[in-house]
């Protein structure tokens, strides 16, 4: 019988599959092979002394395991998750079963063999370019920070050939960005500078006028910004770079607002990522994997990671002549299984259907906005947003017990606490998928939350009461790291 | 088709509550002459069509007929129960475990993965899992520099040519310098290292499938103090001795022979596990055990201040996704196969590898045994290698991947085999 875990309070934890392991016990059974002296085959001094300690279970137990263990996860196909910037719209399924039909490509099998393949990647490639209003496309980087990181390779290989490699040193970001972007900057060599996102909620101009310099490499931007609010200087600020010779880089994470309506190719970007995980709704799966594909215009089309797909009067083919390609960023193709699907994807909709979905997104997120604002919830900026926008709770309210608070009513808490340029930050995007309704009893409960702390003020420290486990000890885990199954102890 | 439940109603009762006159004014923000410029794509389909056009699609591809294609991929037994367990919606369409009271599901999953992983390789420590094994080796390099404080990094040409090819990229910009560690001819001579090397990077088995004197290498490493990186097929540690057991500091690889399919090539998953000291390094997510309020067991996302969402410019890397759902479905596979059945997977492969050179020398292909091999190995060509792989798939056969000119063996293709492979030709 598997241990069971006992907890200093007495109760009982859920089990890992270790802790159901019986030994002798197995589910599933590889075809049969007749045994054979692996010493002769491998050596004897290269030969593990003992078998991995991997769980024992029977088939249904591991079936249980995980079908349970699948029932303590929030999801999109069960809860809406309004999160800003992530666009946690809901995943087709046909673009699952899209995705089955190609899956047994091997990477090497040579080209007669994948056309079908070759012709799908390179359809991707002219459709994204379409989409963004760029020149050339990869599918290669296998996330969004994945393709940021692919995208300032390129801005700086591009300066290197001008000449002024060693001299733009510098990478400029708004105080409102993604954690990635310094993240990218710093990994490719620049150094970082932030400009302030002014009243009316966008880049700060005169600061990026007087930021903007010869050392400048590139400005990373994402519009709408993640406040929710288009860059209306855009244009502005695409001439204001490129007169200092800087590079204008789009990061794709907000495309969900202008999908099909607008593309940063006509503001002046010269390099954009897309999240296909989010704007084309290949599925998060709990954390990834995603898709990072990255658009340039024509004078950077020399410098993508190859190979690239290319049509040759006898077929699809890789194409791996780009002499200044900056190289590989990962193995074979890029995140496959996800390109299908944002295939299917993209051609389910259609023109109009991606219009559609910008015009909903930002048509919710404004809905939710009002609705929020009716229930108490404070908005900084006084306008119109895009599909996400930033609250704060009402006065004397904190974000996090909120959000732990949202946790009982079936429904994901918000992006808490980012951008940094607002406290007590609220992002949220509900998407173009939810209906009036399930926002209606997002906002419901957000006013129900704020009436019970109103009556109550112990009410939300405690929350969230009803979830598997509640407010565990972050700090503890952090002091004390246990990022293993220990098969000696057996206890948490 | 659409997925927008908006109705006529729906839009005119937001609208108004909105309070604006129509869907245009959402829009006035954006500069006019940026506004609905002519989008030259293709109109929606319907579902049938969709799946007409898919069909037709994949129609044009061919899987079916002998695989022994490797090169860093390969196919496998992947039970049904496997793929049955990943696909369930609750792991696909699930976010990132930031909220940890609703997401134990993943956050346990991720635990149980990353105690696998430390298992397989013998080291202390896993992350929740990388892009691919390519830019795993990348980071580990990256790691090596923070780690060491130093800025040489040597890489054998054992490591797979693409995960080489990364590391090249990942290191043009930053003050290192990368020296490359040719084989002599199928393994890996002790090189000479300087103090100023952070790491030594070698693949076992290697790119062309021999094994390599791991402990011999590290040894090397250690001695000027660097780090010695073990790059490995995580199939292979069903039988072989672990990176932790000869000294290895990092390892890292591809986790696709796990239990992911082939893909087209991704994504599957990278891997990284280190030892306990390297613990603050690690880039990307980990999950942690701790007790919630009421003394429960519960799984967290841990030590995020290594993170981009935290550190920002300062993170130990820009990653910000991990391949979960991919990693995931490994860890389904390997509590499928259990013990017994992983390593049934790498003897069958092994097995099948062996038969399949011995037959192929009996018709007097040129088989290159000159080392031993685990289920990956090369034949030489009077041919080009491309016409050659050409001309086997013309026949339905999938099978020869090229070996590049740098090995110096001259026209040369690898050949793989698995559990799966038929061996009556």
């Amino acid at each position: 019988m598997a241990s069971e875990v006992k907890n200093p309070a007495g109760s009982q934890d859920f089990p890992l599959i270790f802790e159901r392991s019986v030994p002798g016990r197995r589910a599933s059974t590889p075809p049969p092979a007749a045994a054979i002296d692996l010493a002769e085959y491998l050596g004897v001094e290269n030969l593990r002394g003992q078998a991995p300690r991997l769980p024992e279970v029977s088939e249904l137990d591991l079936v249980r395991h995980y079908s349970q263990l699948a029932s303590r996860q929030f999801n999109i196909d069960a809860n809406p998750y309004p999160l800003g910037s992530c666009t946690m719209k809901y995943n087709p399924k046909v673009n699952e079963e899209a995705a089955r039909l190609f899956q047994d490509l091997h990477p090497h099998q040579d080209d007669s063999t994948t056309q079908g393949a070759l012709e799908l990647l390179y359809n991707l490639q002219s459709l994204l370019a379409e989409i963004t209003g760029m020149d050339a496309i990869t599918l290669q980087p296998a996330a969004g920070a994945h393709g940021e990181l692919t995208g300032i390779l390129i801005i700086r290989a591009y300066h290197e050939t001008n000449g002024e490699g060693s001299s733009r040193r510098v990478v400029i970001v708004p105080d409102s960005a993604h954690g990635t972007n310094p993240a990218t900057a710093a990994m490719a060599g620049y150094r970082v500078r932030e400009v302030p996102t002014n009243s009316d909620g966008e880049v700060d101009l005169e600061a990026l006028e007087e930021t903007l310099g010869p050392e400048v490499a590139a400005v990373m931007l994402t519009n709408p910004n993640t406040l929710g609010l288009f860059e209306s200087h855009i244009l502005r600020i695409s001439r204001l770079a490129h007169q200092a010779g800087a590079q204008l880089y789009y990061d794709g994470a907000n495309l969900n607002a202008i999908v099909g309506r607008a593309r940063p190719g006509d503001m002046g970007f010269d390099v954009v990522h897309l999240n296909l995980h989010k704007t084309f709704t290949t599925p998060h799966g709990g954390g990834g994997p995603g898709a990072g594909p990255v658009g340039v215009k024509a004078h950077l089309r020399g410098f993508l990671p190859i190979p690239i797909v290319t049509r040759t009067a006898s077929g699809f083919v890789w194409d791996d002549g780009l002499p200044h390609s900056i190289g590989r960023v990962r193995s074979f193709y890029g995140n496959f299984g996800n390109l299908v699907r944002a295939y299917a994807y993209i051609r389910a909709l259609g023109r109009e259907g991606l219009r559609r979905v910008a015009t909903m997104a930002v048509l919710n997120a404004n809905y939710l906005r009002v609705k929020m604002q009716a229930a108490g919830y404070r908005v900084p900026f006084e306008r119109l947003n895009m599909h996400e926008f930033v609250a704060q709770p009402p006065a004397g309210l904190h974000t996090i017990d909120i959000a732990k608070a949202l946790l009982d009513y079936g429904l994901h808490p918000m992006t808490v606490y980012f951008p940094l340029v607002v406290k007590e930050a609220m992002m949220i995007e509900p998407t173009e998928t939810e209906s009036l309704e399930t926002l209606e009893r997002y906002a419901e409960a957000l006013a129900d939350i704020a009436r019970r702390a109103a009556n109550d003020p112990d009410f939300l420290g405690g929350a969230p009461y009803h979830t598997p486990v509640r407010r565990p000890d972050e700090v503890r885990a952090a002091r004390h790291p246990v990022l293993r199954y220990r098969f000696d102890e057996k206890s948490g | 088709m659409q997925f927008t439940p908006h109705t006529v109603e729906d839009i005119e009762r937001a609208l108004a509550a909105i309070g604006i006159d129509s869907l245009e004014e959402l829009f006035t923000d954006i500069p006019s002459e940026l506004l609905d410029p002519p989008f030259d794509l293709p109109v929606g389909m319907d579902e049938v069509s969709l799946r007409r056009h898919l069909q037709e699609l994949a129609a044009k591809n061919r899987t079916d007929g002998p695989n022994f294609l490797g090169g860093g991929a390969a196919r496998h037994f992947l039970p049904a129960v496997t793929e049955h367990l990943a696909a369930q919606g609750a792991f696909v369409t699930a976010y990132t475990p930031y909220q940890p009271e609703v997401s134990q599901g993943i956050l346990q999953a991720t635990f149980e993965y990353q105690t696998m992983m430390a298992e397989l390789t013998g080291l202390a420590v896993s992350n929740a899992s990388m892009y691919d094994g390519a830019s795993a080796v990348a980071e580990a390099a990256l790691l090596a520099m923070r780690a060491t404080r130093r800025n040489r990094v040597v890489v054998c040409t054992g490591v797979h040519p693409q995960s080489r090819e990364v590391l090249q990229t990942y290191l043009t910009p930053l003050e290192a310098k990368l020296e490359q560690l040719p084989l002599d001819p199928l393994l890996t001579p002790t090189p000479t290292l300087s103090k100023e090397t952070a790491c030594l990077i070698v693949q076992n088995p290697n790119f062309l499938g021999y094994l390599e004197d791991m402990p011999r290498l590290a040894a090397a490493a250690h001695r000027v103090g660097a780090l010695f990186i073990a790059v490995v097929d995580p199939l292979s540690l069903a039988l072989l001795v672990p990176p932790g057991s000869y000294g290895a500091d990092v390892a890292v690889g591809d986790g696709q022979t796990l239990g992911n399919p082939l893909n087209f090539g991704g994504p599957a998953f990278g891997f990284m596990t280190v030892t306990k000291p390297l613990l603050r390094q690690l880039p990307g997510r980990l999950v942690g055990q701790t007790i919630d309020r009421d003394g429960n067991r519960a799984f967290v996302l841990t030590l995020q201040a290594r993170e981009q969402h935290i550190r920002r410019s300062k993170a130990r890397s820009n990653i910000c996704s991990n391949h979960q759902l991919t990693a995931l479905m490994a860890t389904i596979n390997l509590a499928a196969l259990g013990p017994t059945g992983l390593v049934e997977v790498a003897t069958a492969s092994i097995k099948a590898a062996h038969k399949l050179a011995t037959r192929l020398a009996e018709t007097g292909i040129r088989v290159v045994r000159d080392a031993r091999f685990f289920n990956e190995f090369v034949i030489e060509l009077s041919g080009d290698p491309q016409a050659f792989r050409r001309q086997l798939a013309e026949q339905g056969i999938h099978a020869g991947v090229p070996v590049p000119a740098e090995y110096g063996l001259g026209p040369a293709v690898l050949l793989a085999a698995t559990e799966l492979t038929p061996m009556r030709r």
